[in-house]
C-alpha cells in the first residue's frame, strides 16, 4: 500500500502558508525589509536614525492599539485623530505658561481660559498631571458618545465616527483660530522627550560630550507606551472582558443571546479608543512642546488603521492580538522612515502608503481565506 | 466482471479526528452500488476523495486497474467520473445544449457552431426521454428535468462512473420513478452506478451491492439482496433502533418552574399562558408562523411583549437575555449557525461563553483558563462531542449534531432551571438526533423544565409529557401523555376545531 500520509506540514507551499499565518509574519517581513535596503541606505542603521524610528513609534503604537480593540468588535473608529487633536489643545491651553496676544487674541477662548499669564493650571504645583486628566475625561466623553450612538441607537460605526471627526476637529481649528498653544511647562514636556537611560558611543576620555552624539535608550514614551501595550494585551487576551469583546466580534447575535453584555462592551471599547488617543496625545504635544488643533490630520488615520491590519487584526472582527499590532506599527514607521530616507516627497510616501494598506486589506482577505481551507 | 474503481485502505483525517479511515471496497464495472451512513459517517468525505476535491491522507485508489490520484475536479472528470450533486451545478440563465457543452464549444472561425451542438443534445436528450428543445433554458425545467440535464451532461462528457448524491430529495414521487428509469437505462449502457441516498427502500430496490459507513469506517457490504431496512438500519447505528426515543428516565414534579400568563403582543402572540414543571418536558407544536420560537423569544427577553406576566420558579424575571440568563433561563435557538454558535470560534471558546463571567477572578476579572480547559474538556466528555483538540478546533468543523451538544452544553454550564429547546434536532441526522432526545431527557431527570418546540409531532409524542399547540400566536389547546392523538393534535395546529 502506498502511504502518501503526512501529519506534518512537510511540502514547501504548507510551510510558507504557516509563516504566513504565523504572529510572526511581519516582523519577519519588517527584519527582511531592512536588510534588503540596509546596504543601500546605509544612513538606515546609524544610531541617530533608529532613535528618530523609535520615537515615532510609541504614539502611534499607542493610538493603534485603541484602533485595535474597535477593529476586533467589527467596528471602526475615524474620529481618534481628532480626538488626538482636541485634546493636545484642552491640555496645552490649561499649563501653557505664558500666550502672546498676538497669536491668540482672536481664539474664542482667549479672556477666558487663556491670558498672557498662560492657562487656569500655569504654575499648579500639580498641574501637569490635572491637565492629563483632563486630556482623558475629555477624550473619555467622546468615546461613551461614539459608543452610545453605535451600541444603543445602531448607528454603523463608519457613519458615527466620521461625523465625530469632522465636528470635533473643526471645534478643535475653531477655539484655537487654527493656531498652536506653545509653551508649556518642562515637566510636561520631558513626557514626550525625556530620557531615562541614555547611550554615548565615543571615547570615554572625551571632556566634553556634545548633545547630538548622547543617543537616548529608555524615554518615557517608550515607558508608557510599552505600559499600555501590556495592560492591553492582559486585557484583551486574559480578562473576561477581552473575550467577550473578540466573542462580538465573531458573531454579535450568539453573544448577545448567550448574556454577553453587549452594549456596555461596545461603548467600554469606544472609551478605550479615545483614552488611547488622548494618551497618544500626551506624547505627541510633549514632542512638540505645544498644543496643536491640527495634529492627528491627513494620512495619520491610515498609519493607524494600516499598522493594526497590517498586523493581522482583521477588518472583519473577532480576530485581533496586541502582538501584531505592535508588529504592524514596527513595519509602518520603518515603512515612513525609508521612504523618507530615500527623498521621496510627502505627497509620493503617502502614495505609496495607500498601496501598502490596501495590500494588508488584501493580505485579511487571503489569510482569512487560508485560515478557513485549513479547518475545513 | 471486473473492478472500475478500486479504494485501498483510503484514509483521511481533520484535526487528528478521522473522517474516513482505511477504507477498502471495490466497485464492479456495469453495477450500481448503494453507499449508505448517517451524516458525518464519512460519505462526503469519500466523495471528495473520489472527485480530487480532498487529497487523501493515507491509501490508494486505482480507476481500471491505474493508480489514480486526481488533484482536481478536472481530473475526476477527465478520467469519466462524473457527479450528480443535491444541488445542481447548471446555470439556469443558458439553454439545455449551451449547458451540455459549457466546459468546450466546438467553433469554427471563433464562432459557436450552435447547430451542431443542438444536434447533439437533442440525441442525448432522446435517449434520456426528456421532450426538450435543446434551445430551452434550464431556468424554466423542473428539478426532475434538470436532473436529467445533469445526467445528460455526464454522457456527453462520456462517464463511465456516475455517482449520485441524495438525487432524489427535490423530486416528485413521478420524477423519482422517472430518475429511477434512467439510473436502470445507465446500467444497461453498461456504466456503473455509485448511489447515495438516505431513503433504504430506493436503495434496496436500485442497488447491486451495498456498502455501509459508519464513523469513516465500512462496516457492512455485501449483495443488495442479502439486505433488508431493517439491517441496514442496525449497520448504520451500530445498533437497533427498537426506539426512536429513549425512555422518559423520571416522571415529571408537580413544581411549577415556569409560568407565563396572558402574553400578548400585537400581531404576534395573543394572551398566551403556558407553565412548565420542575422535570417536565412540555412540547410545543404549530405550523410555520404559529408563533412559537416568537414565543420562546419573548420568554426569553429578546422581543418586547406589550402585556402579560412572565415568573420563573415564582420570581418576576429581570429584563433583557442577561437577566433571564441570571434568573436560570437557557435558550437553544433554532438557528444554530447564526445565534447560536460562533462558527470561526474554537469548541472550548463557545462552551465557556454563557459562563464566562463566571470564570473571571477579581480584581480584573482575569479569566482563569486552567478552570474553563477542565470544564470545558468535562463538557466535551460528558456530552460525547466527537472532537480532537477543543481549544483549537472551530465549531464549524464539526458536525451538526455535534454542534448541537456545544449549545446545549454551553448552557448547561450554568445549570439553568429552564430550557427553551426550539427546533433542537433540525439539521441533525438519526442517530445524533436520538442524543440529543437522550439529553433532554437527562436534564428534565436533573429537575430542570424543558419547553421543547418542534415542528415534528412524531418527536413531540414520543418526548413530551405534554403538547401544547399553538396557532397564529394563540394557543388553541393542550393534550397529555396519555392522551396523545396525532389527528387531535394537528387539528389543532390547522385550527380545525375549538378546543
Amino acid at each position: 500500500m502506498q502511504d502518501i500520509s503526512v501529519t506534518k506540514p512537510s511540502r514547501t507551499s504548507d510551510r510558507f502558508v504557516d509563516l504566513f499565518l504565523s504572529d510572526y509574519f511581519i516582523l519577519y517581513m519588517s527584519l527582511a525589509y531592512v536588510a534588503v535596503l540596509a546596504p543601500f541606505l546605509p544612513i538606515l542603521l546609524a544610531p541617530a536614525n533608529i532613535v528618530n524610528i523609535l520615537s515615532n513609534m510609541w504614539p502611534l503604537l499607542i493610538v493603534a492599539i485603541g484602533q485595535t480593540f474597535v477593529l476586533a468588535i467589527a467596528g471602526i473608529d475615524l474620529s481618534q485623530g481628532a480626538t488626538v487633536a482636541i485634546t493636545s489643545v484642552v491640555g496645552a491651553m490649561l499649563i501653557t505658561t505664558s500666550v502672546s496676544p498676538d497669536v491668540l487674541s482672536n481664539a474664542p477662548i482667549w479672556g477666558s481660559v487663556l491670558t498672557e499669564a498662560g492657562g487656569p493650571l500655569a504654575g499648579v504645583s500639580s498641574g501637569v498631571g490635572l491637565a492629563i486628566l483632563a486630556m482623558v475625561v475629555v477624550a473619555t466623553l467622546i468615546g461613551f458618545l461614539n459608543g452610545l450612538a453605535i451600541a444603543v441607537l445602531n448607528m454603523p460605526a463608519f457613519m458615527v465616527t466620521l461625523v465625530s471627526m469632522i465636528t470635533i476637529s473643526a471645534f478643535a481649528i475653531w477655539i484655537t483660530q487654527s493656531e498652536n498653544i506653545a509653551r508649556l511647562p518642562e515637566s510636561f514636556i520631558a513626557l514626550g522627550k525625556g530620557d531615562i537611560v541614555s547611550v554615548y558611543f565615543g571615547a570615554k576620555d572625551e571632556s566634553q560630550i556634545a548633545r547630538k552624539v548622547i543617543y537616548s535608550l529608555v524615554t518615557w514614551p517608550m515607558v508608557i507606551a510599552l505600559t499600555v501595550a501590556v495592560v492591553a494585551h492582559v486585557l484583551l487576551n486574559r480578562t473576561v472582558f477581552g473575550r467577550q469583546v473578540l466573542a462580538i466580534g465573531i458573531n454579535r447575535k450568539a453573544a448577545e443571546i448567550s448574556g454577553v453584555p453587549v452594549r456596555r462592551v461596545i461603548v467600554l471599547v469606544f472609551v478605550i479608543s479615545a483614552i488611547c488617543a488622548a494618551l497618544a496625545s500626551v506624547l505627541y504635544s510633549a514632542r512638540l512642546e505645544a498644543g496643536r488643533p491640527t495634529l492627528g490630520e491627513g494620512a495619520f488615520l491610515l498609519d493607524v488603521i494600516g499598522a493594526a491590519v497590517i498586523g493581522g487584526t482583521s477588518l472583519f472582527g473577532g480576530k485581533a492580538k496586541i502582538l501584531w499590532t505592535f508588529f504592524g506599527v514596527v513595519f509602518f514607521v520603518l515603512l515612513s522612515n525609508t521612504l523618507n530616507l530615500m527623498n521621496l516627497s510627502s505627497f509620493q510616501v503617502d502614495m505609496v502608503k495607500g498601496g501598502v494598506i490596501l495590500s494588508a486589506a488584501l493580505l485579511d482577505v487571503v489569510r482569512t481565506r487560508l485560515l478557513r481551507e485549513r479547518t475545513r | 466482471m471486473t473492478a472500475i474503481l478500486t479504494l485501498d485502505g483510503l484514509s483521511k483525517s481533520w484535526f487528528g479526528v478521522p473522517a474516513v479511515s482505511d477504507l477498502s471496497f471495490a466497485v464492479r464495472e456495469g453495477s450500481v452500488l448503494g453507499l449508505i451512513g448517517q451524516n458525518g459517517a464519512g460519505k462526503s468525505t469519500l466523495m471528495n476523495m473520489i472527485g480530487g476535491v480532498v487529497a487523501p491522507t493515507a491509501g490508494a485508489m486505482r480507476w481500471r486497474g491505474q493508480p489514480y490520484q486526481p488533484t482536481s475536479a478536472a481530473d475526476a472528470t477527465r478520467a469519466g467520473i462524473a457527479f450528480i450533486h443535491q444541488e445542481l451545478n447548471l446555470f439556469t440563465n443558458l439553454s439545455i445544449a449551451e449547458n451540455l457543452f459549457i466546459d468546450a464549444f466546438p467553433r469554427r472561425f471563433g464562432l459557436i457552431q450552435r447547430g451542431a451542438i443542438a444536434h447533439r443534445t437533442a440525441q442525448i436528450l432522446a435517449r434520456l426521454a426528456l421532450q426538450a428543445d435543446p434551445g430551452t433554458a434550464v431556468g424554466r425545467l423542473s428539478p426532475g428535468e434538470r436532473q436529467l440535464v445533469e445526467i445528460a451532461k455526464a454522457i456527453h462528457n462520456d462517464a463511465s462512473l456516475i455517482i449520485f448524491d441524495e438525487p432524489t430529495t427535490s423530486l416528485t414521487p413521478r420524477e423519482t420513478e422517472r430518475l429511477f428509469e434512467t439510473i436502470a437505462l445507465l446500467r444497461a449502457e453498461g456504466r456503473t452506478v455509485i448511489y447515495i441516498s438516505h431513503i433504504l427502500s430506493d436503495v434496496k430496490r436500485l442497488c447491486d451491492d451495498i456498502v455501509v459507513l459508519r464513523d469513516g469506517v465500512k462496516v457492512d457490504e455485501g449483495a443488495a439482496a442479502d439486505f433488508d431496512v431493517p439491517h441496514m438500519i442496525r449497520s448504520m447505528i451500530g445498533r437497533d433502533l427498537a426506539g426512536l426515543y429513549p425512555p422518559r428516565s423520571a416522571a415529571p414534579t408537580s413544581e411549577v418552574v415556569l409560568e407565563a400568563h396572558g402574553l400578548t403582543q400585537p400581531g404576534v402572540l395573543q394572551d398566551v399562558s403556558l407553565t412548565v414543571a420542575r422535570g417536565e418536558i412540555v412540547g410545543l407544536f404549530g405550523l410555520m408562523g404559529a408563533g412559537r420560537s416568537e414565543l420562546a423569544r419573548a420568554l426569553f427577553g429578546l422581543d418586547p411583549v406589550a402585556s402579560g406576566e412572565i415568573r420563573l420558579a415564582g420570581a418576576a424575571l429581570p429584563p433583557g437575555p442577561r437577566g433571564r440568563i441570571s434568573a436560570g433561563m437557557a435558550f437553544v435557538t433554532e438557528n444554530r449557525r447564526e445565534e447560536g454558535l460562533m462558527m470561526d470560534a474554537a469548541i472550548a471558546d463557545n462552551l465557556a461563553l454563557v459562563a464566562l463571567e463566571s470564570f473571571g477572578r477579581t480584581p480584573a476579572r482575569l479569566v482563569d483558563t486552567a478552570a474553563i480547559r477542565d470544564q470545558t474538556e468535562a463538557a466535551k466528555r460528558d456530552l460525547g462531542i466527537k472532537a480532537g483538540d477543543i481549544s483549537v478546533q472551530p465549531v464549524k468543523a464539526l458536525s451538526g449534531g455535534n454542534q448541537q451538544k456545544v449549545v446545549i452544553g454551553k448552557w448547561q454550564m450554568e445549570a439553568p432551571k429552564l430550557f427553551l429547546l426550539d427546533e433542537p434536532t433540525r439539521g441533525v441526522d438519526v442517530g445524533a438526533k436520538f442524543e440529543i432526545y437522550a439529553l433532554a431527557d437527562r436534564l428534565a431527570a436533573q429537575g430542570g423544565g424543558i419547553l421543547f418546540i418542534s415542528s415534528e409531532l412524531d418527536e413531540l409524542m414520543g418526548m413530551a409529557d405534554r403538547i401544547v399547540v399553538m396557532n397564529r400566536g394563540e394557543v388553541m389547546g393542550e393534550a397529555l401523555r396519555a392522551d396523545f392523538d396525532r389527528t387531535r393534535i394537528l387539528s389543532l395546529a390547522f385550527r380545525e376545531v375549538a378546543a
